[in-house]
């Protein structure tokens, strides 16, 4: 310890600084930089060394720097300056009566000013067993040193946090030899700076690396043995082997100090521009402050933040703005930045560009043709440039075509328009890779009078493949046609350039198998998709793979989400099934007890031969659904885009003109297809003789009883557009019956767009097309049929049983009641 | 220093209660039920569970971007704003919001009904 700190030299104020870290001392340089004799500086830390660079902690963890090469000052500088290092006995009280602070060894400083520089501490989660040996945070030497220490034994490590620390941790554990498993909370890695969208590629990349990521995983418990920590116990029950846990969720600002000298706190040390707390000679700079509202946990706000500090106790004052941060990971050979806002909002316009084949994923945000911010995965080359645009609030509606290709496209002048750039390009210059067609080769094919995209893809196959250069090909249609493009079929929505039937085939030919792939490999434009294309993936994607895939709730309309009609009035109708329209008194029961029970305001019969019951809340339905399938019912999928019923008539075992059993056959009809999900919704019937009482001819699907066998019609609709059915076939057999019915809902799975129904889809292919598919190869129809037989396999599942059962608990129930009357008590 | 009533925040939970893409409700006694989303960016807002067209619930929407589309006739609300987006007009009340520490917290005064200074708080799940 230094004698001489408790002698006041004469003329010199006392700036006691509470903090050796990167804020406490940068504040020190800028001081003395502004006026060297001002101030006699005092610097208390409660690590024993010099400051060092803590966010290259990572790299030290790594291997790839030493403790040497990240020290900031050195001895040397502390003596230079004259400045009093008091390392390793932490400030315990802040006297601002008697102005001094009291360290941990008694030690008593006086000071005219005070700097509270005291950064953050690292949050830890309070789950049974965090302090165990062998649980560490990642904040300070000691922690790299504790980690180290476990890397060499190797083994296995659990890293509690998917953010930026946990990963750079993951990463360093990795490289030291250790098998490792990073637990998030969250569904998405590092969700504060990425979008859905680069977060999936980040973990793709890190799992390729060897490492487990478990994303939507709540740590319950970590669990010992002989003193030391041994796994890490989930929610759901699963045990992960840990010799050592990182905990590595986040950092609270450290305020323990400041509160009990009753300064102003609140999340952080409350500071006005000038970095003054709510004491005139008190300051406070770094992580542990709370400046506008804001407390930041970066390292380029803090330059800002002593800037202004140093021209304040200089008498210069200039005031702190807040400040616009970015991040990248220091993972090597992961590129990755994000900075600014990227939230989205409506008077915001995304732009985004994916470029499956290289990895990357770009996504800039403009709001009034200024950048607010950017995520860039893959390719971070224009960070800073797009940073630089976004912290100077530039206009760039001038280079806004271009401003996604990055600084060289953009800022090449007349380049700046794309069309210009793409009619600079020579003509042996290629645009489709994937085919390899050059420039002149698709101007050739537009003169030769491919007007449109899509002619253009038929005739010489550029950007049929993965599309990413189809608006290359948009900007040689204008230059060559001069404005007169044709527009080419609908895309699924506005967020691709792909149509609906490009999407189903090219999910299968690459294989793709979640939604967010599916987006960044087809080069979706928006971050995470609309209404209109969230639940036409799901759907394709289930269709698709119906072993593997997992029905994604956010991405389904909310008839489907709540497996239940919702009403005018926000409550639903719920509609169980009855087997071809068959009802028994334990049913009817059932059904009347419920609406009693619920008190359900109205009870009414369907078009589709079942009970509709109305105005349940949908806080009521799992209970509702749990009273109904006690009694034998499930679902009717009468909210679906689903087989709905099967409509019959009572047939040959009661009706004297009856031909076939039509009850019978529609109840088996039913029971096989039951809870298949569909293009759109999907009604059968059934009639038992060509009186047609079950109006078969006006089903997706219906069958006409006669004395011969049974003919087969599709097509029909009775909605908006009247659309009697065609005749598909004629059959002798139920059995083959059923198999045709089968086969024709598995095509129409297969091959129609969602949200269109059999009748403009046959319209669309036409019925000798249709035909075609199920006739002309006789091996075809059977496979159809077995593809329609797996599918059910997964999906025929009663989802009122499951609801009934707990699962999806939070989509049935209120956060909480707000009951103002109760406040006071 | 100045006696400026502070903001009081209600505390409603941990952030994890809603999934990303998700929205969840709060029916206040006496008061318009809120509607808390999680965009899949990330963000966390709260609206009045009332699209302006015929007031639908508008937690029952499919979220995209930083908007829900009603579940009712398809409008889409934008969260940040209340407004309805693209050709409609209308506009939905938002409550402020912040997130600290894991915990979403509502501006008391948005969400009770009625003038009451600032109170503790008081939830029943």
């Amino acid at each position: 310890m230094n004698a001489q700190s408790t002698i006041v030299v004469q003329g010199k104020e006392k700036l006691v600084v509470i903090g050796n870290g990167m804020a406490g001392c940068r504040a020190v340089e800028e001081v003395l930089e502004r006026d060297p004799d001002r101030f006699e500086v005092t610097i208390f830390g409660a690590e024993p060394r010099v400051n060092y660079n803590r966010i290259m902690l990572s790299p030290v963890l790594a291997g790839e720097k030493t403790f040497d090469e990240i020290v900031l000052n050195t001895a040397e500088w502390y003596d230079e300056n004259g400045i009093t290092l008091v390392s390793g006995d932490p400030v315990r009280e802040i006297d601002r009566d008697s102005k001094k602070v009291i360290a941990a060894s008694g030690k008593a400083e006086p000071y005219d000013k005070l700097l509270i520089a005291t950064g953050s501490d690292p949050f830890i989660v309070p789950v049974p067993g965090h302090d165990l040996p062998g649980v560490v945070t990642f904040r300070d030497l000691d922690d790299v040193d504790r980690m180290l220490a476990a890397a060499e034994k190797g083994g296995e490590a659990v890293v509690i946090g998917g953010g930026l620390l946990g990963l750079e941790a993951a990463h360093g554990l990795t490289l030291r030899g250790m098998k490792v498993t990073v637990i998030h909370l969250m569904p998405t890695l590092m969700e504060r700076q990425l979008d859905e969208a680069a977060g999936y590629l980040l973990r793709q990349e890190l799992e390729s690396r060897g490492q487990t990521i478990m994303t939507s995983a709540n740590t319950k418990e970590i669990l010992g043995a002989d003193g030391h920590v041994v796994a890490v116990e989930l929610d759901d029950g699963t045990r992960i082997r840990a010799d050592i846990v990182v905990m590595a969720v986040g950092i609270r600002p450290s305020t323990g100090l400041a509160k009990s000298a009753g300064l102003d706190c609140e999340r952080g040390i409350l500071v006005d521009d000038h970095m003054v707390t709510s004491d005139p000679d008190i300051l406070a700079v770094g992580e542990c402050v709370q400046h506008r509202g804001l407390c930041y946990g970066l390292v380029a706000p803090l330059w800002d933040m002593c800037r202004a500090l140093a021209d304040h106790v200089t008498d210069r004052p200039s005031g702190y703005q807040g400040s616009v941060t970015s991040t990248k990971l220091k993972v090597s050979g992961i590129d990755l930045f994000s900075a600014g806002d990227f939230g989205g909002g409506e008077d915001c316009e995304d732009i985004v560009m994916r470029d499956a084949a290289r990895g990357v994923y770009k996504r800039v945000v403009l709001k009034d043709n200024r950048v607010i911010g950017a995520v860039l995965y893959g390719d971070t080359a224009d960070g800073n440039w797009y940073f630089d645009l976004l912290k100077k609030e530039e206009d760039v509606s001038d280079i806004r075509e271009a401003l996604i290709f990055g600084q060289a496209f953009a800022s090449g002048g007349a380049l700046a328009d794309p069309n210009a750039a793409v009619a600079a390009l020579s003509d042996d210059a290629e645009i489709c890779g994937c085919n390899g067609v050059s420039k002149g080769k698709v101007v050739q094919c537009i003169s030769g009078g491919a007007h449109s995209v899509d002619a253009v893809r038929s005739q010489c196959k550029a950007s049929a493949s993965c599309g990413s250069c189809t608006s290359l090909v948009e900007s040689l249609l204008q230059i060559t046609l001069g404005g007169e493009v044709e527009s080419g079929p609908l895309t699924l929505c506005k967020c691709t350039s792909f149509t609906h039937d490009d999407v189903r085939r090219l999910i299968i030919e690459k294989g793709l198998k979640e939604i967010p792939q599916v987006m960044q490999e087809l080069h979706w434009t928006t971050p995470d998709g609309c209404s209109a294309c969230r639940p036409a993936l799901n759907y394709y994607l289930l269709c698709a793979w119906p072993a593997e895939y997992q029905d994604d709730e956010k991405s389904r309309f909310v008839n489907e989400r709540l497996h239940a009609n919702i009403q005018k009035d926000g409550t639903y109708s719920v509609v169980p099934r009855m087997w071809g329209g068959l009802t028994n008194p334990r049913e009817l029961r059932a059904i009347a007890d419920v609406v009693e029970k619920y008190d359900a305001p109205m009870v009414k019969v369907t078009g589709g031969q079942r009970l509709d019951i109305f105005g349940i809340k949908k806080e009521d339905l799992p209970a509702v659904w749990a009273d109904l399938n006690a009694a034998g019912m499930v679902s009717g999928h009468a909210y679906g885009k689903a087989l709905r019923t099967v409509k019959t008539c009572v047939g040959s075992e009661w009706c004297r003109f009856g031909t076939q059993d039509s009850t019978g056959l529609g109840v088996k009809l039913e029971q096989a297809t039951w809870g298949s999900y569909m293009p759109h919704k999907f009604k059968m019937a059934v009639s038992g003789c060509p009186r047609n009482c079950a109006e078969a001819t006006i089903k997706d699907f219906g069958v006409v009883c006669v004395d011969s066998g049974y003919e087969l019609h599709v097509g029909g609709n009775g909605g908006i557009k009247v659309r009697a059915t065609d005749l598909l076939c004629k059959v002798e057999t139920e059995e083959e019956a059923m198999r045709t019915c089968l086969a024709f809902i598995q095509l129409y799975r297969e091959d129609a767009h969602y949200l269109e129904r059999t009748a403009p889809w046959l319209e669309r292919k036409g019925l000798d097309w249709i035909k075609a598919q199920l006739f002309d190869d006789p091996e075809r129809i059977g496979r159809l049929a077995a593809r329609f037989r797996i599918s059910q396999k997964y999906w025929q599942v009663d989802p009122w049983e499951r609801r009934a059962a707990g699962h999806q608990r939070n989509l049935h129930r209120h956060l909480a009641t707000i009951r103002p009357e109760l406040e006071e008590a | 220093m100045t006696a400026t009533a502070k903001p009081v925040w209600l505390d409603i939970g941990p952030i994890t209660q809603i999934e990303p893409g998700m929205a969840a409700t709060l029916p206040v006694e006496g008061g318009e039920e809120i509607a808390v989303f999680h965009t899949m960016g990330g963000e966390f807002y709260a609206l009045v569970n009332k699209c302006p067209h015929k007031q639908g619930p508008l937690s029952q929407g499919i979220v995209h971007g930083d908007s829900v589309s009603c579940p009712l006739h398809n409008w889409r609300i934008s969260l940040k704003s209340g407004k309805a987006l693209g050709d409609d007009e209308g506009c939905t009340p938002t409550i402020p919001l912040k997130v600290d520490a894991g915990r979403i917290y509502l501006l008391r005064e948005a969400v009770v009904p009625g003038k009451a200074p600032p109170l503790a708080s008081a939830l029943a799940a």
